[in-house]
């Protein structure tokens, strides 16, 4: 075992917080993905336009570039807020806050194209028959689209998830005490450097491929029932 | 709250030039990147374990680990061995920009040699044994059939990886490097004025991504002359 100078439980903390705040961003970033989708898919050209705008924009900018104005600009817009309102003080956004925004915005935004691809990929004919029957709308989403778009959206989801749980280390840059902030602290007390950010790198890893294998295996599941080929 | 239009138009030399040193950034490490990227893309194919499990293992690291994590490895980690100190790496290893131009290259090679991979592996099968029904020998095909193939098929999703790689180029400012992001933050340190530059920045990075997709619009309309419909005669 590499001696890490009892700065082990620190890694694993940081660790446990980026799992966290990937896991906040992934389910704030499917709401995203879902209205984005809808509203790439409607029939109104204002929301067809604010979707193109959405995506085109967040895919075409840096995430750290995102991440320095949700939390600088963020900060400020909520202090004159405060202030507007009689408040005093500095107020700054927590970078948990910050950073999960940040990331589930981007996440969204891929997820839009990944989703819009998938509920196309839904016969036409069975979202009619489940109108037929006398379904809602919300009744059709919940027992004909959700079911069906899981399997075709699960592998690009898949691959963004991945692209999410790397990015999460750039919430280090605000300040949040993740796991790559955390090596960093380490590095810079131990003077060991290469040792802490190969150990960052190998529970990185390790993240990818507990993930990998998850989503092999939800892949499968979901297409139980489906002949493939 | 105002909004300090002036000092977005101050910023804009200052900016052009970070975003000099974006492009030179991203431009080297995708030349670079490229040329190990065929090799790696050529051995990641192969039959041979012995070949294509060390790339395999490569490609993977690089791709399962944040790009934060490497440019930090290399740029404080290299610099901290006694091995690279006083060799002549140490030349290349102490500058900030060359430690983000080696980083960015291996990760960008890392990927196309992927997206390369999946190209070669497309590469029609009947197109190959025409040309070895011709006589060819092994390494004219792989010079006049599969690596110009593989190009073209590869054309949509290099182009990917290269906004990709403009993307985390923004994370050279992480190693005080002075690109279009570094200029920024550099300058919201001066006068907190974090909308004026940060969204400065952002058009920046807008004007690079859309003239990179454009280019790549006419690169694939120019490789596909037996897609195009035939010109009206007349």
């Amino acid at each position: 075992m590499i001696e890490l100078h009892g700065y082990g439980p620190l890694l694993v903390d940081g660790a446990w917080l980026t799992l966290r705040v990937a896991l906040a961003s992934v389910a704030l970033g499917l709401v995203f993905g879902l209205v984005g989708a809808t509203a790439k898919l409607s029939n109104f050209i204002l929301l067809r336009g604010a979707a193109t705008a959405y995506t085109a924009i967040v895919r075409g900018l840096p995430e750290l570039l995102l991440l320095l104005i949700v939390f600088y600009g963020g900060s400020l817009l909520v202090q004159n807020i405060w202030h507007g309102l009689g408040g005093e003080s500095y107020v700054e956004i927590k970078p948990f806050i910050a950073g999960t925004f940040t990331l589930a915005f981007v996440f969204g935004a891929y997820a839009t194209e990944v989703f819009r691809g998938a509920i196309l990929a839904v016969p036409k004919g069975q979202v009619e028959a489940a109108y037929a029957v006398g379904m809602g709308r919300l009744q059709m989403f919940r027992r004909v689209m959700l079911p069906q778009m899981w399997r075709f959206a699960l592998p690009g989801l898949g691959n963004l998830w991945l692209v999410l749980l790397k990015d999460t280390s750039l919430i280090s840059v605000v300040n949040l005490n993740e796991l790559m902030y955390n090596t960093r602290a380490a590095a810079g007390k131990t003077h060991e450097p290469f040792k802490f950010f190969l150990a960052a790198a190998v529970i990185y890893l390790l993240f990818t491929i507990v993930s990998m294998v998850v989503l092999q295996y939800s892949e499968r599941r979901a297409r139980r029932g489906v002949r493939m080929g | 709250m105002e909004f300090d239009l002036q000092l977005m138009v101050d910023s804009i030399p200052s900016l052009l030039e970070g975003m000099a040193m974006t492009v030179q950034l991203i431009a080297l490490a995708l030349a670079l990147g490229l040329c190990l990227a065929i090799p790696l893309a050529l051995a990641r194919v192969s039959k041979h374990a012995v070949v294509w499990m060390p790339v395999y293992g490569f490609i993977f690291v690089f791709r399962g680990t944040p790009l934060l994590v490497q440019i930090f490895i290399v740029y404080y980690g290299l610099g901290q061995s006694e091995a690279v100190r006083e060799s002549f790496l140490w030349l290349v290893f102490k500058e900030a920009y060359w430690c983000a131009i080696f980083t960015f290259t291996l990760n960008t090679a890392a990927y196309t040699a992927e997206i390369l991979r999946g190209a070669i592996q497309a590469v029609p099968h009947g197109e190959l044994e025409a040309a070895r029904a011709l006589g060819m020998p092994k390494f004219l095909i792989l010079r006049r059939i599969t690596v110009p193939r593989a190009f073209r098929l590869a054309l949509p999703a290099y182009g990917n990886e290269i906004i990709l790689i403009l993307k985390g180029s923004a994370l050279a400012s992480t190693i005080t490097l002075l690109d279009i992001t570094g200029v920024a933050r550099v300058i919201v340190a001066r006068t907190f004025a974090p909308y004026e530059l940060f969204l400065l920045a952002a058009i920046f990075y807008l004007a690079l991504t859309l003239v990179i997709v454009r280019t790549l619009k006419y690169a694939e309309w120019r490789l596909s002359p037996h897609l195009r419909p035939p010109p009206h005669l007349g």
